[in-house]
């Protein structure tokens, strides 16, 4: 048993855990549909799956190609044994595809109704039409949805799912790029994902296009003990600039299901990228992502990243900032309650001349939940004059939960200027007293503190979601078990 | 005046470390103008902090009746929204909550309703230009970074927003040059012309007192009230000191 098991066991039991589930709604996004799908594979992992699977999507032969190689070595990679325990995912039960009943429509008068529904209750459509340039919705295994508008599409962006991608006139590009920057050597579940991987966005945004308004995918897991393997593939060229929203959300059942999506962004020379997402998935959810960027000379890549939901999550954005001059800035938010373990972080790596990067990482920890945050700075020999700084401030809300900072430093060039803070704190009593003095009550009075911890990261997010993050925070509190 | 505002019996208060205050007894009534002197560490800023709730005392005999009511056992937010209010001597740092969002939960928790936001811009805007305050502190993280000083025009700020049937003013004046206590007791006039509030003010010195008309004067020594009387007694203070009570 792993030190982390061993203080889960000793300060909320299994019981609390199952209780805790059965008897409140995860949240607002905890809602299940029925009958909507038409296909799956059956479960586990075999290289007939995988060929079904292939066949399926229609993929051009070089796929099927590289979904074969990459099984096997799925079976050669050992499981990651370092992080959060994940004995409780069995990839023998794992559904790894489920289409939906539904081709790809871009209208959502056409998506089925009970869809579509879904679809509203998570408020997509109605941002779309006011404030978004473009929505990918995938549902279980496939794209339900995706339209861009007319005056974007006109610039030359190219906003597309993943397999029409594969077919059509950037079949070439895709091709190129497709699992270089996250190759199926990465790690298990990235060969994992090389494999099963079904869904996800490619967007190509064109030499000096700016995009002056977002663009959102949206991820919804509604099968029982299902996995979902999205693929996000951005490229911004020279001078280009966009803002890439991703939204992750699933009902909760009592068996384990899989997310392990993987994003790989290419941000040309004296291109910005904003990369914002917002996570909560069900708390039965395995989350294990992997997403990388790189980063040509005088390019700019931003990370705005709020992780809420899950039972288990690894996830680490990488930056390589390889040209000279290019930047990126990382601010994210854990949130980890009971029976949750997740295990976050970003890693940069400086190859550059002159590049920079900052880290802001807030960690909350409540009802038990454990959160560790892992950072990673590499600076090469190469990259002189490099600057970097990580700072992470954890919060805990009681006694029983932990947080731990775990920085890691490689540096091999003297000229550089690199920095590290951490801080863990808890709620002044004194603090809720004087806003307690001010009428505001005890539980508000707290919420506000913990909002007003998370408000470096929420302030980063478009106001909409800023709304959402500030409501999850809040339902985080009111599901207080003490 | 025929009803009483505060009416405190035989109060007293333990900390972990054992007892504070011994059977404190104070009337205040609409509109007045109370003072509590004595000298540091006596037990003065105790009695803010029991009047206002705060969790850290605990009340060991004794009983507090605000505006009629029994509020011995009563949270701070509701002792708030009843109508009471502290200005605290060391006001607490939040980040990432602004002052102006912080003011306007305030309110919207004391009236029940949505703020007006255009009315209550004008009025913070207002507000913040009689106490010489710098309208960019609206939008910065609560006492994050303020002064001393613009932590207590803060305060004052919040007084003159909420509208309190009484304020307790906690060391206010401590650590204030002689501009800012001239500002502070401008928003304190305002307060209680504007309101007709009465004014519980707690201090060891006489400085903030020159300005303001004073009804009723208490002098604690030791946790026990030793000395009351009128305005008279800030007299005797600044001229023989604290020692002819004990």
């Amino acid at each position: 048993m792993s030190e982390n098991e061993k203080l889960a066991e000793k300060t909320v039991s299994r019981e609390d855990v199952n209780a805790y589930f059965d008897n409140r709604a995860d949240s607002i996004y905890d809602f299940r549909d029925e009958g909507t799908d038409e296909f799956s594979v059956n479960e586990g992992l075999t290289e007939d799956i995988v060929r079904q699977i292939s066949e399926e999507k229609h993929d051009p032969e070089w796929m099927l190609e590289f979904r074969l190689k990459s099984l096997k070595l799925y079976n050669e990679l050992e499981m990651p044994q370092w992080g959060s325990p994940i004995d409780g995912l069995n990839m023998d039960n794992i559904v790894t595809y489920v289409r939906p009943k539904t081709k790809m429509k871009g209208s959502w008068d056409e998506v089925p109704e009970e869809i579509k529904q879904t679809f509203d209750r998570l408020g997509i459509p109605k941002a779309e039409h006011e404030f978004l340039a473009g929505v990918g919705a995938q549902y279980d295994s496939e794209l339900v949805y995706h339209n861009l508008q007319d005056d974007v599409a006109k610039k030359g962006v190219v906003y597309s799912d993943m397999e029409s991608a594969l077919n059509g006139p950037y079949a070439d590009m895709v091709k190129e790029y497709f699992m270089t920057l996250v190759p199926p050597t990465n790690h298990k579940f990235a060969a994992l994902h090389g494999a099963v991987w079904s869904g996800g966005s490619f967007v190509y945004v064109p030499k000096g296009v700016k995009v002056d308004v977002p663009l959102q995918s949206y991820f919804r897991l509604n099968a029982k003990g299902a996995g979902q393997f999205e693929h996000t593939l951005i490229i911004v060229d020279e001078g280009a600039d966009l803002h890439f929203i991703e939204g992750c959300s699933a009902p909760k059942w009592n068996v384990a299901n899989l997310h392990a999506g993987c994003v790989e962004l290419f941000v040309k020379k004296n291109a910005r990228l904003r990369y914002s997402t917002i996570e909560n998935w069900a708390k039965n959810m395995y989350n294990l992502n992997t997403k990388r960027a790189i980063v040509e000379e005088g390019g700019r890549m931003e990370w705005v990243s709020g992780s809420f939901g899950s039972h288990v999550s690894y996830l680490y954005p990488t930056t390589i900032l390889k040209g000279n001059d290019s930047d990126c800035e990382y601010t994210g938010i854990t949130f980890s309650g009971l029976g949750q373990n997740l295990d976050t972080g970003c890693r940069m790596v400086h190859i550059g001349e002159n590049t920079s990067s900052l880290v802001t990482a807030k960690s909350l920890v409540k009802d038990g939940g454990i959160g560790t945050f892992r950072s990673s700075v590499e600076v090469k020999t190469s990259a002189k004059g490099a600057k970097a700084s990580v700072d992470c401030d954890s919060l805990m809300l009681d006694d029983i939960s932990r947080s731990d900072t775990i920085p890691a430093m490689d540096i091999r060039t003297a000229d550089c200027d690199v920095g590290h803070e951490a801080k863990i704190g808890r709620i002044s009593d004194e603090a809720v007293f004087y806003l307690m003095s001010r009428g505001i009550s005890e539980s508000e009075a707290r919420a506000m503190i913990v909002s007003g911890f998370a408000n470096p990261i929420s302030k980063e997010l478009p106001l909409e979601y800023a709304a959402e993050m500030n409501n999850l925070i809040k339902l985080e509190m009111e599901g207080s078990t003490s | 005046m025929s009803q009483k505002l505060l009416e405190v019996k035989d109060l007293s208060v333990d900390i972990e470390s054992g007892r504070i205050l011994h059977d404190v007894s104070l009337t205040i009534n609409p509109g007045e103008t109370h003072v509590l002197m004595g000298p540091n560490g006596t037990g003065k800023s105790t009695l803010g902090n029991a009047l206002m709730g705060n969790p850290v005392y605990t009340v060991a005999g004794g009983k507090i009746f605000f505006d009629g009511e029994d509020i011995t056992d009563w949270s701070a937010d509701k002792r708030a929204n009843a109508g009471m209010f502290m200005s605290f001597q060391n006001p607490l740092e939040v980040p990432g909550l602004s002052l102006e969002s912080f003011i306007r939960n305030s309110i919207r928790q004391k009236t029940g309703k949505p703020i007006k936001i255009i009315q209550f811009k004008k009025q913070l805007e207002e507000t913040m230009k009689l106490l010489d305050m710098d309208p960019s502190y609206a939008g910065r993280d609560l006492n994050v970074g303020f002064s001393g000083g613009e932590k207590k025009k803060a305060e004052i700020l919040q007084m003159l927003m909420l509208a309190p049937k009484l304020a307790i003013l906690d060391e206010t004046d401590s650590g204030l040059d002689v501009d800012a206590v001239r500002t502070v007791s401008k928003g304190i006039n305002e307060y209680m012309q504007r309101t007709e509030g009465a004014l519980l003010i707690v201090t060891h010195n006489a400085n903030i007192l020159e300005a303001l008309k004073v009804d009723h004067t208490h002098v604690m020594v030791h946790g026990r009230i030793v000395k009351e009387g009128g305005p008279e007694i800030i007299k005797q203070i600044g001229d023989k000191g604290f020692e002819q009570f004990a």
